[in-house]
């Protein structure tokens, strides 16, 4: 009986061993079958991420070495990757800090190296029954300034949003780490003021228009391209008395439109050739095709 | 070969005996041990964790202003000009929803829970089982989508209100989170009370609505109560489903359809780009720290009111 158990350890040890052996060996075979493939840690601006990922996707065909792994987090998140290394390629929708500069440098001995490769328009969206077509910056900055006076429809001239109950503004914005965040009250808002509190602080840029498209009341800033049926973009002035430019591409080129933006990809350094080669594609007409596809405005054509 | 193998077999069945009882000695000194360390796991994580909140947050507490703390509301902690650490409004936000879910799952809950435990037999508990743990099953982040897409343009359009994702809309989700842990818990509880009970007190006259609450719900309590605290750890607790229908304002409500936020939702949506060690980090893990207290005295309170009943 004793031997008998034995016996059968003796066999589950040569099935054990066999296994591992045959594992070992897969094992092996994927590996160097995988290890063809470069794979490009690129994180950041939640912004850009819809954009990124549809990069990577087609850069697949393009070529067939090189693996982009997009990942979304934030514009912060993004440059603290390229700091602590996890990061290749940082996505940024804002300029890199002077502090973050000198972060990389002292970290890693490296400078940052900027590419533009793009832009995003921060639209302003309402519900698509409101009957507002137009705003100015002063008005916005007096609906989500801290000070600000306006707080109902009234006080822009709107009397009847069609389903809207009661006349009282509904302010969308979004969390208070967010680049879209910082960008619009350093447009609108000013660095020096803050947001008016109890707005609904939402958690990504689609939330935003998602909300506004199903709450009469409400007004919100997300980037152009989330637009969808349900929602309307206004028409911004910058002040009083200047014309009302609806965002468009050929507004955010001829800086017409006052709330866009570039956004940047970020490197450490010299980039590696292959990572090149990617950042060169994104800039090219194929990969500028793309930036238009997804909602965002493309560099101007040389 | 197999002649001598059952030879050797034989040959050692004698000695064999002592052999395996010194192995089972041992062994069950091994599972014994085993088992008290997993009894205690629960006891050193729970105060591992503490420590680690509490040590990331604790650099701030020095310069923390805890009247402000506490009782302002206002949160700015990105502020370029003067960062506030008010988060009074974020406990209002979490005491009101988590009120306000369990006025309306409490009733729910344990009504359905007598209803499966005594009222209803055969197919139709088992279907009610099987479908109300399956609303257990819905992941938080489906529910928050329920909130956000479905629930806020009915709420706006029934209530007259302004706006859809509000403290109305959260705790409805939160309740409904939190009903088939109390009914699966509370069901638990009245069928651990002996028939013999139910027996006495059909024997005495009593029809079966007396008997459920004179008899099986007193003599149920501590593990009705046991089913509510779950529930409330539940709708404290909650994050993503909070995050999305709340409304995530930062606002003292003055109505059930005023937008709230809660301790929970500002973590989850603050922390993820907040550089390490920063002051607004810090706060955060304070805030892990008041939610942390807040849950250890719910428990706590629960104890005490089950350990008085029991001197009762």
């Amino acid at each position: 009986m004793m031997n008998l158990t034995s016996l059968n350890r003796g066999a589950l040890f040569g099935a054990i061993v066999t296994l591992a052996a045959s594992l070992l060996l897969t094992g092996c075979g994927k590996s160097s079958d995988s290890g063809k493939r470069t794979t490009v840690a690129n994180i950041g601006s939640d912004t850009m991420v819809n954009l990124a990922a549809a990069w990577a996707e087609a850069y697949g065909s393009v070529d067939k070495t090189v693996l982009i792994e997009v990942n979304g987090g934030g514009s912060g998140v993004g440059i603290k990757g390229l700091i602590n290394g996890t990061a290749e390629l940082a996505n940024s929708s804002r300029h890199m800090e002077d502090k973050e500069k000198a972060e990389l440098k002292e970290k890693r001995q490296l400078d940052a190296k900027e590419y533009t490769i793009g832009f995003d328009a921060l639209s302003i969206y309402v519900h698509k029954d409101n009957p507002l077509n137009e705003i100015t910056m002063e008005q916005l900055g007096d609906i989500y300034r801290a000070d600000g006076k306006i707080t109902k429809w009234s006080e822009l001239g709107v009397t009847a949003i069609p389903g809207a109950k009661g006349d009282e503004i509904i302010r969308v914005s979004r969390q208070n780490n967010s680049g879209t965040y910082e960008y619009f009250k350093e447009a609108v808002v000013g660095k020096k003021n803050e947001f008016k509190l109890g707005s609904l602080d939402m958690n990504g840029s689609k939330d935003v228009v998602e909300l506004v498209g199903k709450t009469p009341n409400s007004i919100g800033y997300s980037g152009m391209g989330y637009a969808n049926a349900s929602v309307k973009m206004l028409k911004v002035a910058k002040k009083k008395g200047d014309p009302y430019v609806a965002p468009s591409i050929a507004a955010t080129h001829d800086k017409s439109y006052p709330i866009a933006r570039p956004m940047f990809f970020y490197t450490a350094g010299e980039p590696a050739p292959h990572l090149k080669k990617y950042i060169d594609w994104t800039m090219s007409a194929d990969g500028q095709k793309l930036v238009a596809d997804t909602g965002y405005v493309p560099l101007p054509q040389k | 070969m197999k002649s001598e193998l059952t030879a050797t077999g034989l040959n050692v069945a004698a000695p064999r005996r002592p052999s395996r009882g010194a192995f089972a000695l041992f062994g069950e000194r091994a599972i014994e041990s085993l088992v008290y360390l997993c009894g205690i796991s629960a006891i050193v994580f729970v105060f591992g964790i503490f420590f680690f909140v509490f040590k990331e947050g604790a650099p701030f507490l020095g310069k923390l202003n805890f009247a402000e703390f506490f009782f302002s509301k206002e949160w700015i902690p990105t502020s370029s000009v003067q960062p506030k650490y008010g988060i009074g409004a974020l406990i209002v936000g979490t005491l009101s929803v988590t009120f306000l879910a369990m006025a309306i799952a409490v009733p729910f809950g344990l009504g359905a829970a007598v209803f499966v435990s005594e009222f209803c037999t055969g197919k139709v508990k088992e279907t009610l089982k099987i479908v109300i743990e399956l609303l257990a099953a819905i992941p938080s982040v489906v529910w928050g989508f329920i909130g956000l897409s479905v629930m806020s343009p009915v709420i706006i359009a029934v209530f007259h209100v302004p706006v859809g994702v509000n403290l109305f809309n959260a705790a409805l989700l939160l309740a409904l989170m939190s009903v088939p842990i109390m009914v699966s818990i509370g069901e638990d509880a009245l069928k651990a009370v002996p028939d013999s009970y139910r027996e006495a007190s059909l024997a005495l006259g009593a029809t079966r609505w007396q008997m459920v609450y004179r008899v099986l719900i007193p003599a149920a309590k501590n593990g009705l109560l046991a089913a509510v605290l779950l529930g409330v750890g539940r709708a404290i607790g909650e994050t993503m489903a909070v995050l999305m229908a709340t409304g995530h304002a930062i606002k003292i409500p003055q109505s059930i359809f005023d937008p709230v936020r809660t301790l929970t939702a500002t973590i989850a949506a603050e922390l993820g780009e907040t550089s390490q060690g920063s002051a607004h980090y810090q706060v955060l893990f304070l805030i892990g720290v008041v939610l942390f207290s807040i849950t250890f005295v719910v428990n706590l309170a629960a104890d005490l009111v089950v350990k008085g009943i029991k001197k009762k």
